[in-house]
């Protein structure tokens, strides 16, 4: 094992890196994404290891970065696509969502297109509108595309290396207000958790509290706060949006009898309403409260200098676990 | 390399520089161009000079209060604030801009007050002026999107049938040498060209998209793209205040007199960073941007002025110090925004009650209310 301390943002540039030295065919392309390495840097380096040909400035067009893409997947490439901001994503909507998604089934299997879309998602950085958005639910529910948001740099690594290497076309969430945070990543190692795999992150015994990419670190805050007061809460990073390790979800609950379900998407016609649908299908009758979610407000991001009241906090987490007991 | 990809690429050594209207070299003197006659007063050319310098130093207090973290980014207008001045005091009262993230001179001229400007980028809003009180829509920071808008608004003026009246307005869109790469834009040129629409693009070409040169989105200079959607394309010296006034006039009043859409390509040059989040030593060279301080858009009208006994050293003086001022009214406006109400995130976001926003609020505001039953303050 060789053990490397890594922020997010670096280990997904080592993911990548490892990706585009195993496969020739791994392509980078995105703005800025050349020789500024990206505005995180996550592609910082690459366009001088692997040349132009391979991580490739495009012009400013997110449709058109997305289009093309799916061209290069067509004539035998893996494009690993940059979308600069989430909020950036929706000028390639049409792409992803009428093409990119579509095309094996129109093809009857005869096309693969493995694309990956990376999306530095989330708030909680003081941006200005359209850089603060968590656009999971347009994509979960657009039969075709996988979906996954990685929290930390272990996952960081190896996802992005999981997703590359995947078939099918995935929308890769990376959590931009964690970019920062370290840990040991194992740079060589490939005994990796399965990409769709839930992982219990903490594990507990009262309540189970769902979470992905940028919530997962508050939520485990939440966790040890909540230790303190002798409540024990197990927590799980959900890791991958579609499909939905719905399995490890329910063993927990079946467990526990109560649920949170956390993320910074507006809860109305939010992911959390799918967990909650489909654990009240499964756990019904364990469920000591309904599944409660905490996230956004039905309205838009908010501006930056109120957003801490936006996004689900410790409080607004232990408050909602409190609920679930006080029913 | 294998792939042939600076072929014909703009700034190619041996390829010429396409034609660039200038009224105003940066040695301050003054070239007459056939079509575009410019007649301006002693006072009118005083004036500019202060809108410039005014504008200048609004934007290095802006610059500053964000490095003292009063604001959470900026986008610095350096070295584009004659072809801001210089279009945006071409404008009449019935014109109608859309601005992109950068405009801030062009506000200026729109007289929507510099502070109006920072709730967006302090974080105290979105935005948080009325765009038909001052004829000048809100930022918008989504590349492009607003050229559709422009030209929209600008076939309901047609609609209207004001055209050729004195009421007649036209409408201007801003945008980016990068913005011309998408889509949004190109649909606007489209729509514009089929309806004849009273527009104006005006972009300013500062060469760079964040990190990437011109180079990445064209191979053909920018005005000329507007030949093949079928309207007329110039460049215009962006540096050069007086040429961006009399080719911005032009195209303007082409525009109200139904004579359709203009493409102005001004060429100038981001002299500082794309935000205040960015690092250009990262991406280009240091002699680039000393080349191009050389044709800097202040001192061209400044030399102007002095070599034609126009202004003394009073006048400069008077308008630094008017423009000191303003930029410290600025700082200490800033500094006394308010922060937003939690509760304020439920506001203006529907005309019409919304039952389940309504519902959210009332429970937030509940628990909100809770931390201070504790005597927490929240
Ligand atoms: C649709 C969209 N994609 C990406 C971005 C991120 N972004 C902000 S500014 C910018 C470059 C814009 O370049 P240009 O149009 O030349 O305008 P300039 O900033 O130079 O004034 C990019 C890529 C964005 N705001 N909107
Ligand atoms: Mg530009």
């Amino acid at each position: 094992m060789t053990a490397e301390t890594l922020t997010l943002g670096k280990a997904m540039n080592a993911g990548l890196r490892k990706a585009m030295e195993k496969d020739p065919k791994v392509l980078v392309m995105g703005e800025d994404v050349g020789k500024l390495g990206g505005v995180f840097r996550v592609t910082d380096g690459l366009q001088k290891d692997f040349g132009e040909e391979r991580v490739i400035d495009t012009p400013l067009a997110e449709s058109g970065i997305i289009g093309t893409a799916i061209g290069l997947a067509l004539r035998g490439y893996r494009p690993v696509c940059e979308i600069q901001f989430d909020g950036f994503v929706f000028p390639a909507a049409d792409q992803i969502i009428t093409q990119l998604a579509k095309m094996r089934m129109r093809s009857l299997g005869a096309v693969s297109l493995p694309v990956v879309i990376r999306i530095p998602c989330g708030g909680g950085i003081g941006a200005v509108e359209h850089h603060s958005e968590s656009p999971e639910a347009y994509f979960t529910h657009t039969a075709g595309l996988r979906v996954v948001a990685c929290s930390n740099p272990v996952d960081a690594f190896s996802m992005i290396q999981q997703s590359i290497a995947s078939p099918d076309p995935v929308v890769f969430f990376e959590p931009k207000r964690r970019y920062w945070e370290r840990a040991d990543v194992d740079v060589d190692g490939t005994d990796w958790t399965p990409l769709h795999d839930a992982k219990v992150v903490r594990a507990g015994e009262h309540v189970t509290v769902l979470a992905y990419g940028p919530s997962v670190k508050t939520c485990l805050e939440a966790a040890e706060a909540a230790a303190g007061e002798g409540r024990s809460i197990e927590v799980i990073d959900l890791r991958s949006l579609n499909p939905l390790d719905i399995g490890t979800v329910v063993e927990s609950v079946e467990r526990t009898g109560r649920c949170v379900v956390v993320h910074e998407a507006p809860v109305f016609g939010g992911f959390g309403a799918e967990l909650a649908a489909r654990i009240t299908e499964r756990c019904f009758y364990r469920l000591e409260a309904p599944v409660l979610r905490v996230g956004g407000f039905s309205t838009p991001y908010p501006p930056s200098r109120v957003e801490d009241q936006y996004l689900p906090d410790l409080d607004r987490i232990l408050d909602a676990v409190d609920r679930t007991f006080a029913w | 390399m294998t792939i042939d990809s600076v072929r014909g690429a703009p700034g190619t050594p041996g390829v010429a520089e396409p034609e660039l209207i200038q009224l105003l070299t940066p040695e301050g003197e003054r070239v007459e161009h056939p079509d575009y006659p410019l007649d301006l007063s002693a006072e009118e050319i005083k004036a500019l000079y202060r809108d410039l310098v005014i504008v200048r130093k609004i934007d290095l207090e802006a610059v500053a209060l964000t490095r003292q973290g009063e604001l959470g980014i900026w986008a610095s207008l350096l070295g584009q604030e004659a072809a801001q001045i210089g279009s945006g005091r071409a404008l009449g009262a019935h014109d109608m801009v859309f601005p992109t993230y950068r405009e801030h001179a062009v506000a200026w001229c729109r007289n929507v007050e510099p502070l109006k400007l920072l709730g967006l980028f302090r974080g105290v809003n979105h935005g948080g002026w009325d765009p038909a009180e001052h004829g000048f829509h809100l930022y918008t920071i989504v590349i492009g999107s607003q050229t559709l808008h422009a030209t929209g608004y600008a076939m309901g003026v047609q609609r209207d049938g004001v055209l050729g009246t004195p009421s007649a307005g036209a409408t201007i869109a801003y945008f980016g040498d990068g913005a011309t790469s998408q889509g949004d834009v190109n649909e606007a040129f489209v729509f514009a060209s089929v309806f004849n629409a009273p527009i104006v693009f005006f972009c300013q070409n500062n060469q760079w998209a964040i990190s990437e040169p011109l180079e990445r989105q064209s191979r053909i200079p920018l005005y000329k793209r507007a030949q093949g959607y079928g309207f007329p394309g110039l460049r215009v010296d962006g540096n050069d205040v007086f040429a961006c006034l009399a080719v911005t006039r032009k195209a303007l009043e082409n525009a109200r007199t139904g004579q359709g859409p203009t493409l102005v390509e001004a060429y100038t040059y981001r002299m500082g960073a794309h935000t205040t989040t960015d690092d250009p030593t990262r991406y280009r060279l240091k002699a680039e941007e000393e080349a191009w301080k050389l044709k800097d858009p202040i001192e061209r009208v400044k030399a102007y002025l002095v070599r034609n006994d126009l202004a003394d050293a009073g006048f400069f003086e008077g308008v630094e110090d008017e423009a000191k001022g303003l930029a410290k009214e600025l700082r200490a406006a800033c500094l006394a925004l308010p922060d937003p109400r939690p509760l304020s995130i439920f506001e203006h976001v529907y005309a019409e009650p919304h039952p389940l926003m309504t519902e959210e609020q009332e429970q937030f505001a509940a628990y909100l209310a809770s931390f201070e039953d504790e005597g927490v303050a929240s």
